[in-house]
């Protein structure tokens, strides 16, 4: 396991560097010179000039990539074009909230979605799994912009039960119920999509397991349905859940970037649509070499969790 | 060739010549009641009339129809049949684990006392596992890859007999010592995964032992082996039952097995008993074309003929044939054969056929097995 794990470290290096190259030069394709937007509609070619050289943009591509690299490699993921921060900073004060948000939504989609997802198959074929497996559909299909107006406009405007976007009220301290009141709306958007997938695949994986010729065997030493279904049958159909939240997580980054704007989430997402509004080339950066490592992260710990639930599953 | 080697290995494994050996139940580990078996041993299980039917888009569909047959403690019947002629749907029937669609329409199945048929499912889990147990066929499915062999056999022992984890794993571990696993200390442990099939089918049949059943019913143990395994599984399952005395309903395809196993024997033909003796008459003295048909297409060593064949093929169970269910395939069959449902009679003692070829030695009054056309 643990010379798996290193392997699997190392070729994870390649990958990240791939993915930030392609990042770095599609990113310079983008029209347009992050200069214009930091100085004022009369300023002379010269001035766009100095600025450019002041950043770094006049160099060729690949000149700025190898020192931005450089740069990175000494930990350094360097300053906003726009404010001048380090990006390193503006990152770390941005992730609490989204891994807080991302977090939580996986932890309530997940409980949702698993007990769903075996009383749809436990009612094989009937109106009460028609309905599960309708309403999941019609949860994977409605976007996140939808889903947000839709909720902001019900439980915020029509209702006035929960607060229509931000973290905390200013002025009461944000205390815990504050917090939890400012999650609800986005960790419903956020969990709807990937509890409404996720139950399918619990669903026909337990089906899939109650089919099984080991499912008789427990039938015939008398176990109830209680113990066939949660430790005979939920342990097997696990084995390909799991695998999903490898994917899930990545669906979570992307989805996590629309909810944070509408909901005003002060998190990674919301700074994304920001950079991208400003050409902030170097936060953006930042942004998406956090990102892959979250999804490679995410991958090698789903073939991780893989090798726990399934003990056939041995990693050498 | 291949047929060449079929026989060879058939054979030398497992048949000795397509008849039961007459030294076969005075082994050792045979104790001398169980060759006089069946003469005043109580009866465990009586099977009258079963009929399962299974629901389709067809329409319903009859799977098992007119069954009926009883076991004495300490005794092993084999049924035995092809593919679809309702061996295992009996067995799943007897146990009430048949599939969602599939349901006993009529008759019973009276254990102890009980008539399963008609139990309460919570009334049946309770003797599911523990007074009757079940072997099934594939012993690389039918353990439960992600508990441990301990876990899957204490399981029954903890439900059943209100055993502290601890005392279960404890019997756990003799249990498979018993059936013959090496390392059973360590194998408790382990998932199925690491065993071989044949050590697989043994800890199936530890588990079925674990509660000491009356009954056993072993839904063809043995089919999924290679024949040297399949050997010793029979070798075990016939010294278990002869030491622990359990009855056991034994099914299979194979008539070498049956040669092995059985002290009575059922032959199924499209969801029916067609014949029903003891496995010496069955072998010596069959009387339905059917089984004279199966038994000739046994292949045999000392001949050079053509192994026969059965013409045609079991009917479907949505066009099942009027009268008798085996006229169309049958080489003697009369006019009466197309028009009318034979029952099934006894002809002599203990020997029932369902055939009208013995309709004028039929002693119709002595068997509640007949069920008018």
């Amino acid at each position: 396991m643990a010379s798996y794990l290193i392997r699997r470290l190392l070729i994870g290096i390649p990958v990240l560097l791939g993915v930030t190259v392609i990042n770095f030069f599609i990113i310079n394709l983008a029209p347009g010179s992050p200069a214009d937007l930091y100085l004022s509609p009369t300023a002379t070619p010269e001035d766009v000039a100095r600025t450019e050289a002041e950043l770094g943009l006049n160099q060729p591509i690949f000149v700025q990539y190898v020192r931005w690299l450089t740069q990175l490699l000494h930990g350094d993921l360097g300053v906003s074009f726009q404010n001048r921060e380090p990006v390193a900073q503006l990152i770390g004060d941005r992730i609490g909230p989204t891994l807080l948000l991302m977090g939580t939504s996986l932890v309530v989609a997940y409980l949702i979605a698993i007990p769903i997802g075996i009383f749809a198959a436990r009612r094989k074929n009937t109106a009460a799994d028609y309905s599960v497996v309708g309403a999941s559909f019609l949860g994977i299909s409605v976007p996140h912009f939808f889903l947000g107006l839709a909720v902001i406009y019900l439980f915020a405007l029509q209702f006035g039960w929960f607060p229509t976007g931000g973290m905390l009220t200013l002025g009461r301290g944000g205390g815990f119920v504050d917090r939890v009141e400012h999650l609800v709306l986005p960790v419903t958007v956020l969990a709807t999509a990937i509890a409404a997938n996720m139950v399918r695949y619990v669903r026909s994986s337990m089906i899939d397991a109650f089919g099984q010729d080991y499912i008789r065997t427990a039938r015939a030493k008398g176990l109830g349905g209680f113990t066939i279904t949660n430790k005979h049958a939920l342990r097997n159909a696990l084995i390909p859940v799991v695998t999903v939240i490898g994917v899930d997580l990545s669906a979570l980054i992307g989805g996590a970037i629309v909810t944070e704007q509408i909901f005003q989430w002060p998190g990674i997402g919301l700074l994304t649509i920001q950079s991208i509004g400003s050409r902030d080339y170097s936060v953006l950066m930042g942004i998406n070499l956090i990102a892959a490592i979250a999804v490679f992260a995410a991958n090698l710990l789903t073939d991780v969790a893989y090798a726990v639930v399934d003990p056939r599953v041995a990693y050498a | 060739m291949r047929g060449a080697r079929t026989i060879l290995t058939r054979e030398i494994v497992c048949i000795p010549f397509g008849r039961p050996s007459p030294d076969r139940t005075v082994s050792s580990s045979t104790p001398p009641w169980r060759i006089a078996l069946s003469v005043n041993a109580p009866v465990v299980l009586r099977v009258e009339n079963l009929r399962t039917e299974f629901g389709t888009d067809q329409g319903p569909v009859t799977s098992v129809d007119e069954v009926s047959f009883s076991l004495a403690a300490g005794e092993t019947l084999c049924l035995v049949g092809e593919s679809g002629s309702g061996k295992s749907v009996t067995a799943l029937s007897i146990m009430g684990l048949l599939a969602d669609n599939g349901r006993v329409v009529s008759g019973s199945v009276v254990f102890e006392d009980e008539d399963l048929v008609r139990l309460p499912e919570n009334r049946l889990r309770e003797i599911r596992g523990n007074s009757i147990a079940m072997i099934f066929q594939e012993p690389m499915t039918s353990l439960n890859p992600v508990l441990t062999i301990g876990d899957q056999l204490a399981e029954s022992m903890i439900l059943h007999l209100g055993l502290t984890k601890a005392q279960a794993r404890q019997r756990v571990i003799e249990l498979l010592d018993k059936v013959g696993i090496p390392r059973a200390p360590e194998v408790v442990d382990d998932y199925p995964h690491r065993l071989s099939g044949g050590m697989r089918q043994r800890a199936m049949i530890a588990m079925a032992l674990s509660c000491e059943p009356k009954l056993i019913i072993a839904d063809e143990p043995t089919t999924a082996l290679d024949v040297t395994i399949q050997a010793q599984i029979l070798k075990l399952m016939r010294d278990l039952s002869a030491e622990t005395g359990t009855a056991m309903i034994f099914i299979t395809h194979d008539l070498g097995v049956v040669a092995e196993m059985a002290d009575r024997v059922a032959v199924m033909y499209a969801g029916q008993v067609v014949e029903q003796a003891d496995v010496y008459t069955l072998f010596d003295e069959p009387k339905h074309p059917y089984t004279i048909a199966l038994l000739r297409s046994i292949p045999h060593l000392s001949t050079d003929e053509r192994l026969a064949s059965i013409s045609g093929s079991v009917p479907s169970l949505l066009y099942m044939p009027t009268g008798c269910r085996f006229h169309e395939r049958c080489p003697q069959a009369m006019d009466r054969c197309v028009g009318e449902r034979p029952e099934l009679l006894p002809i002599a003692g203990d020997h029932d056929v369902r055939c009208w070829l013995y309709d004028e030695a039929a002693q119709p009054q002595s068997s509640g097995a007949a069920v008018p056309a």
